[in-house]
């Protein structure tokens, strides 16, 4: 992996990027979303797309803490975050995470921070609609079942449904889909802040059930599209000992291993 | 003749106090909505429109599960339908005519033909309707459907569900008691029926029965039929189907922007505007400033018209709750109960100012006397509720408005969150690691 530029550097320079990578605090910190955060880097490196990371001046979305109920803590972080975003005069954000998605592109808005906003499984379907992103021969991903889990805040919240599954098809592999998906697909039980506390009294885990959900289609790789999806669903494959057979992946690792950049398989 | 007075007399009687009773009754719900704060309206209005027609008049929604849709399609049309041959009873019961739109045009046959064809259509569509509402009785009792059981539905709502349904059940009863009777009495006086469709095939059977017992029989089913509609009309507003008329209103009032997206609290706003801002930070309190500001909310009078339109909305279907991922894996949360909490405690309140001449007393109770704390923290925010409602209810916006409180107005929050908030507000991250540290990613 190349250097990644900051915005800073960029405007040292006299630059702005075209696109602001925002990358979240699971893909800044979370050992298994980073991955995620790399693979998606290598594809954009790949394409020379004229992109920089905002590094070390990246803060929380405040996502998880307005989901809580807490608006003075979400709004406080919005307020420093517009303000750097603006300072730089940043006009295209592309993100992996749909919760950063969400409030980038709905709640900001209102609160003085307009940009244009895309999750990544939107824009790699963008380049692979512009004949830029390739996979020659399907990877080695033929004869492999790929289930796509839908993230709450990439679907429901926001009606993306068919980006994802059209980047997956260029993949070569047999799509099937899990019982609830789409419109009616089953959370993995991490939004609305309950991925930072322990579950409220119950039967049985949200992340559990969701697999034993995916689990039933009998694929080989869950396909997911947000860091805490991914952490949720890691978790309930390996809680059922399957972690072995079946993999979980975001689509921006897919992508960069069938692209040959990235080897996940 | 003193009988023909006599019965419009007392239908009269008995039409103008149920009309009263019933404005009555709508005048205190719709005011009892007034309680809450003002809507925001976004999107344009010939969206809503839309919304109205696609999910209110046709139903869009519940064609997700297309076997319940049409039983539910036939007894909302048969329910529709019947409203005009319901006019043509209005004008008999207050005038004492009888069948006064098919006297009316006696020598035309064009205007019988059609009044002949709706009253058969009419029928058609009840008898589709008795299918529907023995399949829908079955369901509930027999089959006993896990979203018919949840706990929620413990007593009043459980006898409100079924005693909806009978009184269907009543009502097409009567009007095929009315139109075979009749039938039967046209046929001993002209040698034939209306030709009714259905009412028709029975009547000549009946034929031979005295006309007094079939004068009687008809009168015991138009009287019984118009009763019914009266005492559906008082029952209305108590039971949980007043989505038959709200559904209307509350797609118009939905909102339109992206299911993801929440307000954002303007009180809030406005504080951290002078918090950031060096003039206003130190300055004294002006005037304005000390009307205190409530975020989130502890009662109904917190929430706003849309959110306690959608209470009196919900018919308690609890496709939410079934969809809901809490509520699957054995939490306490139910979306349903949501919105009939916040019904019963708006009636409450609405009680509460009728009897003291107005004004709300504290009655030391709140919406958080119904909803607990638990609840509300079993919530993902997933939407499946949102998505699930078959007429644009939104359990999540008032769940998320009772989140807003305990935490900014009573601090009640787990330990855990408590931990995320203030890594988000020293670090810029929900977890313990540094700002200067987020560019680590990049060394592998």
């Amino acid at each position: 992996m190349e250097k990644i530029k900051t915005v800073a550097e960029m405007a040292a320079n006299g630059e702005t990027p075209e696109i602001l990578f925002w990358v979240g605090c699971a893909g800044s910190f979370d050992a298994r979303a980073i991955k995620i955060t790399r693979a998606f880097t290598k594809i954009l490196q790949h394409l020379n797309i004229n992109f920089a990371v905002l590094g070390k001046e990246e803060g929380c979305t405040g996502d998880p803490a307005k989901r809580a109920g807490n608006e003075f803590a979400y709004q406080m972080a919005a307020h420093t975050n517009i303000e750097i975003l603006n300072a730089y005069e940043i006009k295209k954000i592309v993100t992996t995470c749909p919760h950063c998605f969400n409030i980038l592109k709905n709640e900001y808005p209102e609160l003085g921070g307009q940009y244009e906003v895309v999750h990544h499984a939107t824009y790699l379907q963008e380049l692979i609609d512009a004949g830029k992103i390739k996979i020659q021969g399907g990877g080695s991903f033929k004869g492999k079942r790929i289930t796509f889990h839908d993230s709450c805040y990439l679907g429901r919240a926001n009606d993306i449904y068919e980006a994802p599954r059209e980047v997956l098809a260029i993949l070569d592999a047999e799509l099937v889909e899990m019982k609830k998906s789409k419109k009616n697909g089953m959370c993995c039980g991490a939004g609305g802040a309950q991925m930072f506390k322990e579950d409220e009294p119950g039967d049985a885990r949200i992340n559990a059930v969701r697999t034993e959900q995916a689990l039933e289609v009998n694929p080989d790789i869950i396909a997911a599209a947000c860091p805490f999806c991914m952490t949720m669903l890691s978790d309930g494959v390996t809680a059922k000992d399957k972690q072995k057979e079946v993999r979980v992946f975001d689509l921006a690792e897919l992508i960069a291993h069938g692209q040959g950049l990235d080897s996940i398989l | 003749m003193l009988l023909k007075i006599l019965q419009i007399l007392v239908f009269n009687i008995i039409f103008l106090s149920t009309i009263y009773l019933a404005f009555k009754k709508a005048k205190q719900i719709y005011s009892n909505i007034q309680l809450g704060k003002a809507m925001k309206k976004d999107g344009s209005t010939n969206e809503r429109i839309k919304n109205v027609l696609l999910i209110a008049f046709g139903q869009q929604k519940m064609f997700q599960n297309i076997l319940p849709a049409i039983l539910h399609f036939c007894i909302y049309v048969a329910f529709i339908i019947t409203q005009i041959e319901l006019i043509e009873i209005f004008i008999d019961g207050a005038i004492g005519s009888h069948r006064l739109l098919y006297h009316t045009f006696d020598d035309n046959h064009i205007f019988h033909f059609l009044y002949v064809g709706t009253i058969s259509f009419i029928e058609i569509l009840s008898v589709l309707a008795f299918i529907a509402t023995i399949a829908f009785l079955s369901r509930r009792n027999l089959l006993k459907l896990p979203r018919f059981t949840k706990p929620e539905l413990k007593g009043w709502p459980t006898k409100d569900a079924n005693l909806i349904l009978l009184f269907e059940i009543y009502l097409i009863a009567c009007i095929f008691s009315m139109n075979i009777a009749d039938q039967a009495m046209h046929i001993q006086e002209h040698g034939e029926g209306y030709g009714f469709l259905i009412s028709g095939m029975i009547a000549p059977a009946l034929s031979h029965l005295s006309y007094t017992l079939l004068h009687v029989w008809e009168r015991i089913g138009w009287w019984g039929h118009i009763i019914g509609v009266f005492g559906f009309m008082l029952y209305l507003p108590h039971s949980k189907h007043l989505h038959i008329l709200l559904a209307f209103p509350n797609t118009y009032f939905a909102k339109l922007t992206p299911k993801g997206q929440l307000s954002n609290l303007e009180a809030v706003t406005k504080e951290i505007k002078i918090m950031m801002n060096p003039d206003t930070a130190f300055a004294a309190p002006t005037e304005a400033d000390a009307t205190p500001v409530k975020f989130g909310a502890k009662d109904v009078f917190d929430l706003n018209q849309k959110h306690l339109l959608d209470a009196y909305t919900c018919t308690e279907c609890g496709r939410c709750t079934s969809a809901c991922p809490a509520n699957q894996t054995g939490k306490k949360l139910s979306p349903r109960k949501i919105m009939m909490d916040t019904r019963d405690r708006l009636e409450e309140v609405g009680k509460n100012i009728q009897a003291n001449g107005g004004q709300f007393v504290d009655d030391q109770k709140s919406l958080l006397s119904y909803i607990t704390v638990e609840e509300l923290r079993a919530c993902t925010t997933c939407n499946a509720c949102v998505q699930e409602c078959p007429v644009l209810i939104n359990p999540l916006d008032i769940i998320m408005e009772l989140r807003r409180h305990l935490i900014l107005e009573e601090s009640n929050s787990p330990e855990e969150w408590n931990g995320m908030f203030s890594n988000i507000e020293n670090n810029s991250a929900p977890w313990q690691f540094s700002q200067q540290d987020r560019l680590k990613w990049e060394e592998n």
